[in-house]
């Protein structure tokens, strides 16, 4: 077929069209090296695809939906996504399967293979871009081949891939990925080399573990590491792991294990094994003309020679320092690493937190000076700012396991609904569902007691048991949450609660689970179930350390509050100043300090007025609602929320979110499907559109709005506005 | 709460653009042909010019309301996304005296090589008022700019 190429027939000329990686291992094998044998799909099999399915355009309006610059990490995440499972759902069109589908057979038949990327310019000198694209392991027969690939071709638009678009060049119309499918080896031990060591010109560095070099390279096994004289071969040192794991492949299946006792305490490579595969490193250089970073892995007694290419120094160092990048790729870790990572955050960060909120919580503000009080609120500002650093570095990485499971569910379930796997990891007791069903349980016992509603405003008429259950409930919510809820809002929200329990959470998720777990089979499951409930773990947290940090984050509020009555109280503020913590504890401290608020942003239109009609965001909860607005600007908006009103706000924190299952739709500014607002939506199949740019500026309280959550989208529609309310 | 980037993609429709579609109300039923345009007073007033014995001729003298749509596609299917439209709404006018003669000389300034037509009497400028145009970017953003009456 046109468009796959044999190694054998690979030629320096093809390099635009089978990739660097392909065109390393035709030159290889052509020099006498052993390589795994196989085949290149070259670029014009992708181009074909995307431009007869039409997925060009597909992914093209996907990736316009706002400019890049406006697009959160979360966003880009699910950009990516959503591309990749119009890759898994887009069938090959007919001739073309069944051309590579017999090309495939005739070659491997039902043997396993490796099917990796090689997208020309991913080893593009200067620069490494290493890992941005993905390669699938012990896939077998043409069918699962096939669908693999498309995941392979998906890979070129992966999140990580976006991220550095500029410097790949990456053009939706131009770009296109070449795959390489080659003969797996089941290697008895493998690895990496690079031929010249990172930071010492004269060693070569050989990192080695037992199994397939999977986990090596995705950083889940620790390898044995050796650096050896790069003129001799002579071993300068040799480091083992802590422990011996390995890769190995089961079925159809990879899966990690614990090496045999017997082979615990030995390294992987004996001395000679070690010799050849520094030979390997000298041969691909000398033909090479340069230093290479090379994968390799031995079978009895062959060493083969898996991938070849140029050292480079990593992208990264490059970039200035503001660049965010590296710290987003860090986003994606591993199963093991999330796993350590959870117990850290439930067993150490969360209990942290909590114990140093109930420490400030304790302290008598009221009765210290002024002095003592400029400390509190230092240093409160300094505890917030501590924990808001923890929650980038520990628990934003940390919902990478929802991720991490909805690729698996993905691949295993095909739904057509990408984020079909969220169903999967909701109901699962989050405080803010658990303060959810408290309020519910009042209104309903309330409800039982109270014959008209108008009755909660009058404490007077009000029973006393339902007087109780107010009362109890406005310190069970106050326990529970950040945000203490005087009485008179408790009663606003029971009532709202009173004659509409609001939506209940959606579908039992028991079914799709046992769908999943029927997918995966019988030695991958027992992983596959803790990837689940890691994945629960992630979603939990996601909804749940707002509400710790929010706790904090209110006892610094509570310090910057006595501050400013003080200050109020002594004229150096009005009442609607708001002098921000750090200004608050200057004052304090020194009577001649003078308030100074900040500039306030104009922007008058001399010409006309400008004002969005639709905007695209993400979809984020499917379902089309239409309502008038409720714009949530602060925490007293909150209260005048009612049934039915479209909920539009920056981002919905869990302090607020009771009100969301009483709304008809959701905005948010913040982007993202794995934000809480997004997981509210999906819980309670609410249509909720996120990363709408501006979105509490150019609508308004009253304006009457529809949400399409299937398509991203928010209109304003005629005619625009019911009555205003003040 | 300007967004420079519809304002641009408006400005730049209008300068960079020759044609629209006018769409007119035949007896309530919709009408659309294309018209050669020019867009003046800081884009408040669009030109454009028919015969009088055309269909839309006789549709805005009995009811002036009347859209035009400005677009710069390529007959890509990258217009999906790439493409920006106007649709202008306002009210149509046949310019007479002075007035026509001032928005002649700029009507051909952008398309001289109508000038022959304006030979015959019948040959109508129009102005249409522009209440407001509805700018689509990406697709499916939809701003709407309101013009200073």
């Amino acid at each position: 077929m046109k468009g796959i190429l044999s190694f054998e027939e690979i030629h320096s000329a093809d390099l635009p069209r089978v990739g660097g990686k392909a065109l390393a291992l035709a030159e290889m094998l052509r020099s006498g090296v052993p390589v795994p044998g196989g085949l290149c799909v070259a670029t014009e099999t992708y181009r074909n695809y995307v431009r007869e399915t039409g997925l060009a355009e597909r992914i093209a309006l996907e990736l316009n939906r706002k400019p890049f610059s406006e697009m959160r990490w979360e966003e880009i995440w699910d950009a990516s996504l959503r591309i990749r499972n119009m890759f898994a759902k887009t069938a090959l069109p007919g001739q073309m399967q069944n051309d590579l589908g017999e090309a495939l057979n005739r070659r491997f038949g039902d043997q396993p293979v490796a099917v990796r990327s090689s997208a020309p310019g991913e080893d593009a000198s200067g620069a490494s871009f290493a890992g941005l694209h993905d390669s699938y392991m012990n896939i077998s027969s043409p069918e699962p081949v096939m669908f693999h690939i498309r995941l392979v071709w998906a890979s070129l638009w992966s999140d990580a891939a976006l991220l550095y678009r500029k410097e790949l060049e990456l053009d939706i119309f131009e770009s296109a990925m070449a795959v390489v499918v080659q003969e797996m080896v089941p290697g008895d031990a493998s690895g990496v080399m690079f031929t010249v060591a990172p930071g010492r010109s004269d060693s070569t560095a050989v990192e080695a573990v037992y199994g397939l070099n999977q986990g090596l390279v995705d950083g889940t096994v620790e390898p044995d590491r050796w650096f050896m004289n790069r003129a001799t071969g002579e071993i300068q040192s040799h480091t083992p792991p802590p422990e011996r794991f390995r890769l190995v492949a089961v079925e159809k299946d990879i899966i990690q294990e614990a090496v045999p006792p017997e082979l615990a305490d030995r390294p992987p490579l004996d001395d000679p094994v070690l010799q050849d595969v520094f030979n390997l490193g000298q041969t691909a250089e000398r033909y090479f003309g340069s230093p290479q970073d090379v994968e390799w892995t031995t079978k009895g007694t062959e060493l083969f020679l898996l991938q070849s290419r140029p050292v480079t120094t990593e992208g990264r160092a490059s970039y200035e320092s503001d660049d965010k990048r590296p710290w987003y790729r860090t986003l994606t870790r591993s199963f093991d690493n999330l796993e350590q990572l959870r117990d850290e955050i439930e067993n150490s960060l969360l209990p942290q937190m909590e114990t140093e909120a109930d420490v400030l919580k304790r302290e008598n503000l009221e009765a210290m000076t002024d002095d003592a009080l400029a400390a509190a609120v230092e240093s409160r500002n300094a505890i917030v700012e501590r924990w808001t650093g923890v929650y980038w570095d520990s628990f934003i990485p940390f919902a990478h396991g929802m991720r991490l499971f909805g690729q698996v569910y993905n691949d295993s379930v095909r739904p057509d609904d990408p984020y079909e796997f969220m169903t999967l990891l909701g109901n699962t007791g989050m405080q803010s569902t658990r303060r959810d069903e408290l309020i519910r349980e009042a209104s309903r016992t309330i409800g039982k007691i109270v014959t008209n509603p108008e009755e909660l405003n009058s404490t007077q008429v009000l029973p006393q048991q339902a007087r109780d259950i107010l009362t109890s409930l406005a310190a069970d919510l106050s326990e529970l949450t950040s945000m203490p809820l005087p009485e008179k809002e408790t009663v606003r929200i029971v009532s709202t609660f009173l004659n509409h329990s609001g939506k209940q959470p959606a579908s039992d998720p028991g079914a799709l689970e046992s769908v999943f777990l029927q997918r995966i089979s019988e030695s991958e499951r027992p992983r596959m179930e803790r990837l689940l409930d890691l994945a629960r773990a992630s979603a939990r947290l996601r909804d749940d350390d707002n509400i710790y940090l929010g706790r904090v984050e209110r006892e610094l509020t509570r310090a910057v509050a006595e501050g400013r009555k003080r200050l109020e109280a002594t004229g150096r503020i009005t009442g609607t100043d708001e002098p921000g913590a750090l200004q608050t504890s200057e004052m304090l401290k020194d009577p001649s300090v003078v308030f100074a608020p900040g500039k306030s942003e104009s922007a008058t239109i001399t010409t006309a007025s400008v004002r969005p009609r639709q905007m695209t965001g993400q979809p984020a909860g499917p379902g089309v609602g239409t309502g008038f607005a409720r714009v949530i600007l602060s925490r007293d908006d909150i209260f005048s929320f009612n049934e039915g009103e479209v909920l539009v706000c920056d981002s919905i924190d869990p302090n607020f979110s009771f009100i969301a299952p009483l709304a008809a739709a959701i905005v948010e500014r913040r982007g993202g499907m794995l934000i809480h607002g997004a997981i509210i939506a999906r819980e309670y199949g609410i249509p909720c559109v996120t990363g709408i740019p501006d979105a509490t500026q150019w609508i308004e309280t009253g304006d009457r709005v529809t949400v399409d959550g299937f398509l991203g989208q928010v209109t304003r529609s005629n005619p625009p506005q019911r009555e205003k309310e003040e | 709460m300007a967004d420079p980037v519809e304002i641009a993609a408006l400005e730049e429709l209008l300068s960079g653009q020759r044609f629209a579609v006018l769409a007119t109300s035949d007896k309530g039923a919709p009408y659309g042909n294309l018209v050669a345009f020019t867009a003046v007073d800081n884009a408040s007033t669009l030109l454009f010019a028919t015969h009088s014995a055309t269909r839309k001729f006789e549709n805005i003298t009995s009811d002036n309301r009347v859209a035009l749509v400005i677009d710069n596609r390529t007959n890509d299917p990258k217009d999906l996304h790439s493409a920006h439209i106007a649709t202008a709404l306002g009210t149509a006018r046949p310019l007479e005296g002075n007035d026509r003669e001032e928005g002649l000389a700029l009507f051909l300034a952008k398309h001289g090589y109508l000038e022959d037509r304006f030979e015959s009497p019948e040959f109508i400028l129009f102005e249409v008022q522009v209440e407001v145009f509805h700018v689509v970017t990406r697709f499916q953003n939809v701003t709407e700019i309101r013009m200073r009456s």
